[in-house]
């Protein structure tokens, strides 16, 4: 059984149709890239699982159990964290307090603690009192994906954790994924970056305009099926 | 065929033959009319005004004051200084109590402007109770009890005879028949006036102000100058109301001239009942309001509590007032804004 | 010396109206929201204390202690179930419904209590005095500017060392990333409230035995927070209780000068300030 699905989920921006039935889903310990050019639909994807849009109740489900229609904060709450696009830290708190709140919802005892995010960052450790504005891009993104394991969630949902970063900095990042996994989480990786996403992934969704055009294990979808389902056929 | 871009809907036709219709009862009420229906007439009409200005304010400029009594306390006293001190007539005055509500609005603009949003309301009612304080420190006005009209001033004052002749009445009924008559123009120039502003380039660069000061800027238009021109042009407005307000009560006190609740409580709640944002809201608003101020005035606070609640429930349930409701669910305008396209056919280009 | 002695009395009244104060700045700090019932929600308090005082034949002091959990409630209530529901884009609804709820909670304690200007009980206490050489100064006036004190310190306590007040300023920082931290946006502005009229509460006391109070009161001591939150700077808690101190002692020193200037002495403080540091004395970096 899945551990998370979405079935048939639309998402609408006032009369703008974002999602037209995106049927996706997560095993349990697997890591899943979803793929697709800007505007496919995959920040919209992540944020209508996490709560932040709101759906129709059957439309997700984690565990078993429809949570389409529930908060943000209450899916959280059950161990689905996010790492949202642009990092969003909260420029108000210090490095360690953005660590530190990510667990207000959720407090599990598990692998991650401060500590252990200390160890998979290091540099974090060093900055610790620094307000979380002031590091640098990469910096940035590995407190947002250290806030978002400190609940020791079941599902880690990283959107766009790459974008904007300079390739050295994104294999930094990277690097941390398979410790990750490793440490229990299952995860969903929105990449536009076909390359990182497929090292990473054990199955790949490609999206475009508002669907998923493509499924399957990085092994076996060529270059031409990515191509086509990223672009469409017409290229 | 041409296109012709309008405003004109046929409701605002009808609605055009209806006001002139009604402009008309309205100048001809003192023929037929006693004592009290003018007064309420007159207290409706300078009400009204009051309600255009600060919807003009609030409702198409985004600027929240609570302040208005300011203009109205110096308006009013502004007469009375004329009067007093200088000897002229008060029908006059009136136009000087306007000019000194505008000169006021320039220091308070000045630093009301450097306040944001609700910090702008607030900072706009320090400064009216800055003006009322000084104001109670004019000893020659009365200071802090305050002072009337001398007796001959109010008896010799403009027009007061020929009306006292002509419609055979006494000369306190022929100075609240003047006023009311003035209360009219008043009203009758600041709809026309409102609705002609909104009409123009200004008027649509104003609501774009209001919908979003990033997105005008980008299309040239100066927020900050659409800013200055509401401010002065509603203090100016307000001054005018706050002479004549005065002039038909003949007695003037700081703590009544500068009051918050009659002149912005009771405005605001005229403007959100009726429909902020919109000509035809405060019309409807003051009517509401003297309706219920009828009914309730005998319990007091009540009726203040009750405006205030309602104020509350108008505001969450329905935002854009009764006249809003009336206009979703009928599509009437009587005060359209909107340009349409009419004429000429959509489909075809025509050679 | 007179004149030493009027700046200290003013020092100490700065404290009454930074109590005034910190409770507007707590709301507004976290949800952008200026409450303009602020002011007669501490007439209010006042009320609730009175009414405590009489009833249960209760020291005021005590009273405070069980009204502070039920206005904590009242602010929890008001603003879960009305005026989150004005938080927004728009500044109009919550700037009118707060007007609306103004007025209306006046005239209810008009109605209530009637016009008639009431005080708090006062004992040994209240009306003693200490010397600090050659200036008395008043109990009372010292225990507001202590507790003032407290209370600022007490809130930055809260903001800067506990996960409450993390979570405030994270909500404060950005709603919905918030909530992927499993934080209920509604409840937090609730609670803030709750803690905002629970300060209230505590203003209440001293504004109850200080001097006499009446429904019609409340929008002064709205005005008089206003202006201290403005000269401070959004934001700023100290920033806050210094500009209740400049109002105090412009309030002083104007009363000295003409009994009439007092309250125009601290409307003119605040207009000075605003001209010269439009932002406030300690204006916070990131608004």
């Amino acid at each position: 059984m899945a551990l998370l699905q979405t079935e048939g989920l639309v998402a609408h921006y006032g009369d703008f149709q974002a999602l037209f039935g995106v049927d996706i889903e997560l095993r349990e310990a697997e890591t899943v890239a979803i793929i697709g050019a800007n505007g496919a639909g995959k920040t919209t994807l992540m944020r209508s699982i996490a709560g932040v849009l709101r759906n129709e109740a059957a439309s997700v489900s984690f565990n078993g159990a429809p949570i389409g229609a529930q908060a943000a904060d209450e899916i959280m709450a059950q161990g689905v964290a996010m790492v949202p696009e642009g990092r969003k830290l909260f420029p108000s708190l210090s490095v360690e307090e953005n660590l530190l709140i990510g667990t207000y919802g959720r407090k599990t005892e598990g692998h991650w603690t401060l500590k252990t995010v200390y160890e998979l960052f290091p540099i974090l450790a060093e900055r610790r009192h620094n307000p979380g504005t002031a590091l640098s891009g990469g910096q940035q993104q590995m407190v947002a994906i250290g806030r978002a394991l400190m609940s020791n969630p079941r599902v880690l949902l990283c959107d766009e954790i790459s974008l904007g970063l300079a390739p050295v900095v994104i294999k930094d990042i990277y690097k941390a994924i398979p410790q990750i996994k490793a440490a229990g989480a299952s995860m969903i990786v929105v990449e536009q970056d076909i390359a990182q996403a497929m090292a990473v992934a054990d199955r790949v969704y490609c999206m475009m305009e508002g669907r998923v055009t493509l499924s399957g294990t990085p092994d076996n979808l060529s270059r031409d099926d990515i191509h086509n389902a990223y672009f469409g056929a017409s290229h | 065929m041409a296109y012709t871009v309008t405003t004109q809907t046929p409701a605002s036709r009808i609605a055009a033959i209806l006001g002139a219709l009604a402009i008309v009862v309205l100048v001809a009420l003192p023929f037929f009319a006693g004592r009290g229906t003018i007064q309420d007439m007159f207290f409706i009409l300078t009400m009204l005004v009051l309600a255009q200005f600060w919807n003009l304010l609030a409702g198409y400029g985004g600027l929240v004051s609570i302040g208005q009594q300011a203009f109205v306390g110096v308006g009013a006293y502004a007469l009375f200084g004329t009067v007093i001190l200088w000897g002229l007539d008060p029908v006059p005055s009136i136009l000087l109590a306007g000019v000194a509500a505008l000169v006021i609005a320039v220091p308070t603009a000045f630093f009301a402007f450097r306040l944001n949003g609700a910090y702008f309301a607030i900072g706009t009612w320090v400064i009216a109770e800055v003006v009322r304080l000084l104001v109670a420190q004019w000893k020659t006005l009365g200071g802090g009890t305050g002072t009337s009209l001398p007796r001959d001033a109010t008896r010799d004052m403009w027009f007061v005879e020929i009306i006292e002749e002509t419609l055979g009445v006494r000369s306190a009924a022929a100075r609240d028949i003047l006023a009311y008559w003035l209360a009219l123009i008043l009203a009758l120039a600041t709809i026309g006036g409102v609705y002609w502003l909104l009409r123009t380039r200004r008027g649509l660069a104003l609501a774009a102000v209001r919908d979003n000061t990033e997105a005008a800027k980008s299309v040239g238009v100066d927020a900050g100058r659409m800013k200055w021109i509401v401010f002065l042009t509603s203090a100016f407005g307000t001054g005018l109301a706050g002479g004549l307000i005065y002039m038909q009560k003949a007695r003037i006190s700081p703590d009544a001239a500068f009051s918050v609740t009659d002149w912005t409580a009771y405005v605001i709640f005229i403007v959100v009942i009726g429909g902020i944002g919109t000509v035809e809201g405060p019309i409807i608003g003051v009517l509401v309001f003297f309706a219920l101020q009828s009914l309730l005035a005998d319990f007091g606070s009540w009726y203040l509590m009750t405006l205030g609640v309602l104020a509350i429930v108008i505001m969450l349930v329905a935002p854009r007032g009764l006249w809003g409701l009336l206009s979703e669910r009928t599509g009437l305008h009587l005060f359209p804004i909107r340009r349409r396209l009419t004429g000429g056919k959509l489909t075809a280009s025509e050679e | 010396m007179i004149w030493v002695d009027t700046i200290i009395q003013g020092i100490l009244l700065g404290g009454l109206y930074a109590l005034f104060a910190s409770g507007l700045s707590l709301v507004f700090g976290i949800m952008r929201l200026v409450n303009l019932a602020h002011g007669d929600l501490i007439v209010m308090g006042a009320y609730l204390i009175l009414v405590l005082v009489t009833l249960l034949g209760l020291s005021p002091f005590i009273a405070v202690f069980i009204a502070m959990p039920l206005m904590f409630a009242l602010g929890w209530v008001l603003q879960k179930y009305l005026l989150n529901r004005t938080l927004g884009d728009d500044i109009l609804p919550p700037l009118l419904v707060t007007f609306g709820l103004s007025i209306a909670l006046q005239n209810a304690l008009l109605e209530g209590f009637s016009a008639d200007s009431q005080r708090l009980p006062t004992n040994a206490l209240t009306t003693a005095s200490v010397e600090a050489g050659p200036i008395t100064l008043g109990v009372m006036p010292l225990l507001t500017f202590a507790s003032a004190v407290l209370v600022i310190i007490g809130l930055n306590q809260l903001f800067y060392r506990t996960e409450l007040g993390r979570a405030f300023r994270a909500t404060s920082d950005d709603a919905t990333t918030a909530s992927l931290m499993g934080i209920k946006p509604a409840n937090i502005f609730a609670t803030a409230t709750g803690i905002a009229l629970v300060i209230v509460t505590i203003a209440a006391l001293y504004l109850g035995l200080r001097a006499n109070f009446d429904p019609n009161i409340g929008p002064a001591r709205l005005i008089y927070a206003f202006e201290a939150v403005i000269i401070g700077g959004l934001g700023s808690l100290w920033g806050t209780l210094l500009g209740g101190i400049i109002i105090g002692v412009a309030q002083t020193v104007g009363a000295a000068i003409n009994p009439e200037w007092q309250i125009l002495a601290g409307h003119i403080a605040f207009l000075v300030v605003l001209l010269i540091r439009p932002r406030g004395l300690f204006p916070r970096a990131n608004d």
